[in-house]
Formats: structure tokens, sequence, C-alpha cells
């Protein structure tokens, strides 16, 4: 075990750092340092907004999303169309969805997916909440926009069974050719799968 | 379907773009240092003693190819003693007027002191993962490991299939482990006893569509090797021809119907087996349970049943098939990596083996002990002498 080479404030700032994804021991370091030297201008307006964002976050009570009111942001926002939900996964999710900005539309945020190796089953994840909001009326189409993965898309078979006896369309998002893709360059399945799921001109 | 073009018709050399390693340099991968081979051969032979490192050779130019190499071992285990990476460097002449390529795969160590990764370059631009090389390579193999593969358990048997199946449809590797990790989340949540009915539904959901799309697969790459095999019949020939089938429940699901009507029964069957796949502790149906079945075709008996002899000849054979069939589906002639097998040949089975590699018209690479095994390789062929970390031509 190296001998520390900083005060105790620094060290427990440096653990802190590791802590965070794509940082290590060595680019926290770095990124404390950097903190350190520039205390006026980014440590201090940093610990300020690290500060107000602990005490004032919490987890929308409609949707799942994570924001400083509660209902949130987006669920409060009147220029939604509130007719369609958006079935995400995670808050990345939301937030990868929300920087394309095609959609004017709500979200359900499940946090996470339906995994029995992981030990994370139907009751840890926001489906009540879903089918309660589609149940209320209003709501005419959830687009459920999970991961193509296993899990993903076992979730998706759930929750197409959960909402199957309410009257609303449940569409999900279309697999295949990524735009400025090259048909030369993509695999096998994701060919067939864009194959299958054709529109017309 | 796409009708594959027979071997015997497939113009031989020129037709088809050719990959050829002409550099190879390993660096701290098992018992290399260092060592670099420059080759245009179309056949390159490794001799040496026992341990001398000829299989990790082929080993290190498998991993162009995505899983584990042909030793399937885990990456870790391939850095020299002491080293924290390695990396694997190939040149590749494409022939003709194809742009030569460099391909590169490595463990990287992290810098942060976490997980090695892998590494894997073409051209010097980084790219996600070793099923980018197959646009530049394929690759065959044949290790002793699969000397007991008639008579071994029919699990190997399906490992083998899927690997033939790999080397056509990129695709399947992921659609297996797909398949795989489905099947366990049902197995959990039978074992856990279902708090929820739909949940189990919508995991066999899951496990029908990829289950049938890995049958259709299979059943695929087996009709048209069958086919390859049929149209190249020749009796004379030492290698013995295969009678290949596909053997299973769900295999004969795919045959009888179309794949959408196939998963509606998949599902079924899986719905109504519920409680009897629950006391066994696994899935039962599905194609975890199928077995490539080979017979050895001019005796007409189970290859399991054939002598030791025949048994390896049988495979060689099917390997061969295999390579024929991966250049026609693909346009890829395969570098086709022999490990110990021309022990097992006599001079003239030796001489039709080597006849027969020529007319794939990729690259070989073999091993073996005895350096008098390779006396009799065609001109233009490299024989090099393994020994203490080094290879040096036999002149």
């Amino acid at each position: 075990m190296p001998k520390a080479s900083a005060g105790p404030e620094i060290e427990r700032l440096i653990q802190l750092l590791a802590r965070l994804p794509g940082l290590g021991p060595r680019s926290a370091r770095r990124a404390a340092l950097h903190l350190v030297k520039k205390r006026e201008q980014l440590l201090g307006p940093l610990a300020d907004a690290t500060r107000a964002a602990a005490e004032r976050i919490v987890t929308c009570s409609v949707c799942g999303n994570i924001d400083t009111s509660d209902p949130c942001a987006i669920c409060s926002d009147q220029e939604r169309d509130p007719r369609i939900i958006v079935v995400v996964e995670d808050v990345a999710d939301l937030w990868a969805l929300e920087r394309a900005g095609v959609l004017n539309a709500r979200y359900h945020v499940l946090g996470g997916v339906l995994s029995p190796l992981d030990g994370i089953g139907p009751d840890d994840l926001n489906i009540t909440g879903l089918v309660g909001r589609a149940a209320e009326g209003g709501v005419e189409e959830i687009i459920i926009a999970l991961n193509a993965t296993v899990d993903g898309q076992t979730t998706a078979h759930y929750l197409t069974d959960s909402l199957r006896h309410l009257p609303v369309k449940i569409t999900r998002l279309a697999h295949g050719v990524p735009v400025g893709g090259e048909l030369d360059y993509l695999d096998e399945g994701t060919l067939g799968a864009a194959l299958r799921s054709r529109t017309a001109f | 379907m796409v009708e594959g073009v027979p071997v015997e018709q497939a113009p031989v050399g020129g037709g088809f773009p050719r990959a050829r390693v002409v550099r190879l340099g390993l660096t701290d991968f098992r018992s290399y240092d260092t060592l670099s081979i420059t080759t245009d051969a179309p056949l390159v032979a490794l001799s040496g003693d026992n341990g001398a490192g000829k299989t990790n050779i082929l080993e290190a130019l498998s991993l162009f190819t995505p899983g584990r190499g042909l030793r399937r071992a885990e990456l870790g285990r391939m850095l020299r003693h002491g080293a924290t990476g390695f990396s694997v460097f190939a040149a590749l002449d494409r022939g003709g007027c194809e742009p030569a390529v460099n391909l590169g795969v490595g463990l990287q160590p992290d810098p942060e002191g976490g997980r090695a990764t892998r590494l894997c370059r073409i051209d010097g631009d980084t790219v996600s993962s070793p099923a980018a090389f197959a646009e530049y390579l394929r690759l065959v193999w044949l290790t002793p490991d699969l000397d007991a593969l008639f008579r071994g358990p029919a699990g190997d048997r399906r490992r083998f299939l899927d690997r033939l199946v790999l080397a056509v449809d990129s695709g399947h590797g992921s659609r297996v482990a797909a398949l795989e990790r489905a099947t366990r989340s049902r197995n959990r949540l039978l074992e856990e006893g279902a708090r929820d009915p739909r949940w189990l539904d919508a995991v066999e959901r899951e496990i029908a569509e990829l289950g049938i799309a890995v049958a259709v697969a299979r059943a695929e790459t087996v009709t048209r090797l069958a086919g390859l095999i049929a149209r190249a019949r020749n009796n004379d020939s030492p290698f013995p021809d295969a009678g290949l089938a596909l053997e299973g429940e769900t295999d004969a699901l795919v045959v009888q119907h179309p794949a959408l009507e196939a998963e509606d029964v998949y599902r079924e069957r899986l719905r109504n087996e519920r409680g009897r796949d629950r006391a066994a502790g696994r899935t039962l149906f599905g194609p975890q349970a199928s077995d490539l079945v080979v017979r050895h075709a001019p005796k007409d008996i189970p290859a399991g049943e054939a002598s030791t002899g025949e048994q390896k000849a049988l495979l060689i054979g099917l390997v061969l098939a295999h390579a024929g069939l991966v250049r026609s589906m693909t346009g890829h002639a395969p570098i086709v990596l022999l490990d110990e097998v021309a022990a097992h040949l006599d001079t003239a089975r030796r001489a039709a083996l080597y006849r027969l590699l020529a007319d794939i018209g990729g690259q070989v690479w073999m091993t073996g002990a005895d350096p008098a095994l390779f006396a009799d390789l065609p001109e233009g062929s490299l024989h090099l002498a393994i020994a203490g970390g080094t290879a040096s031509p036999r002149i």
C-alpha cells in the first residue's frame, strides 16, 4: 500500500472521484488535482452544485424520472403530448431520446429490466405505475424503447402482456439499418431484422 | 436460400479473394516473448518437440475470430509468464487487386489496474469486436481435442456444429449465447417457483424466438454441407464422405413448420412442460437437446463405430468440406489450422490431403512433432522448425 501523498481531505476527494464511472485511481488523482488548482472557478461551484443537487433531487412519482421537482419537468410540461408514453429502462435512455428531440411525448422509466439471473423481478420495476397510467385513460400509444438484449426483449414481452387488456396501441422501436449506415457493413442479424421491419415508401 | 458453389466447379485460386498471412508477429504470447514469421507460402508446416510452442502459433491465429480461440482458453491465460499484456499481429495479403490489410489482436492491461481488455485493430483503427475480422478472413480448424467427437457427448458435437455455423453466419454466436441466457433465466424462474406466470410467458416467448432461429441456422448449414459433400463425392478419396443429419425435436419442428408456426408450437410445449422441467432442473426441449448425427457414408455405419483411424479421416474430410462451404458461401477461401493432423496419415493420404488443401485455395498452417512428416510437402511450402521460442526454416 503506497503512503498517502496528500492530506486526508484531498485523499477523500480522490477516493470518491475514483468511484465515478469511467474514472480509475489515476484519472481520479488527475481530476482532483485539477479541481484543487481551480479552487475558485471549479471546486467551489462544483461543491455548491453537488450539495444543491443532493438536497433537492427526487424521483418523479409519475414516471420515475430524476429531477428536482415532483412531478418532473417533463411530466408537468403542458406542451407535451399526453397521449404517448415512451417506456425506457433507465434515465440515461430518457436523456438519449430527449437529446434526439424527435418526440414531444411523456416517458416512463422502469428502473431496470427483468433479469431472473440478477434477481430483478416485476415487483422491482416501476411496472404497476405504467399499467396505472395507461388505465387512467387519455393514453393512446405506448412505445417500448428497451434494449435489444435478451432481458430487454423479455421485459418488452412482459409489458405487452400486462397492457394487453387496455385499449392502448403498443409499439416498439424498429431494429435495423442505422442512419448513414452501409448495408455492406451490417451483420446478418441486423439485416434480417431490418428486412422484417421494412416500411412502405 | 442461396445455392452454394460446389467445390469441384469453383475456380481454383483466382476466383476467390484469398487471405494469406504473410507476416505473423507475436509479443508476450504464451511461450514467445517475440516471434516473427514472414512467408507467402500457401502451406506452412511447423515441426518441433512436444511443448516447443507449435500449437501456440495456431492459437494466436485463431484469435482473429470471435470466441476464445482453438484451445477455448481465457485470454489472460495466453500471457507469457510475467507479462501484463500480449499482442498478435497479422499482415494479410488478399491476392489480386485487393489491398493488403493489417490485423491486430491483443490483451491490453488496464492502466488503472482493472481488468485487462481485448483489443482488436484493423489497419491501425480499433474495432469493437473480433467479428469485424470476418470481412477479411475466415478460419477453420481441427485439433486433437476433436478426436473423440463422434463417440463423445452430444454437447461436443453441438459446439462443433455451432462453430461450423459461425464460420458462415457471423451472427450465430450471439444467437446461441442469447438463447443460453434466456434458458438459464427460465430455469431460475422455475426453480424459484413462478410468482408471476406472465413473467415465465415473456421469457418463454424470447426462448422460442431465439431457439427457432438457432435451429434454422443449424439446419441450413447442415443441409448445405451435406449437399456439398454429395456433389463432391469421390469414392477414391482417402477421406470418406460423412453423412450428416440433425437429430432433435426442435430440428424436426423447423422442418415441419414455417418459422412463426414453429415458434407457437415451441412456446406451447414450454408452457406445458414447466412441471417436468422444474423437476428436471433444466429446460429439456430446445436446440440444446439436439445432436449432430454423423455416419461413415461409404460403410453406412455410425461414425462412432468406425475405427479410430477412419474417424480421424472422416473428421478431416468434414473439415475440408466445411472449408469448401466457407469459401462458396462467404467468398473467402479460409485459413485452415490443422493441429497434429499429419501424424495420423500415411504418405499417400498426406499427399491427398495437401492436394485437397491446395484446391481450397486459402492458406494452411499445420503442426507435427516429427519433421519427417513434412518431407513430402508440395513445392512452395514453408517448413519451420520450432524450438526455444524461435522459428527457423528447415532446409
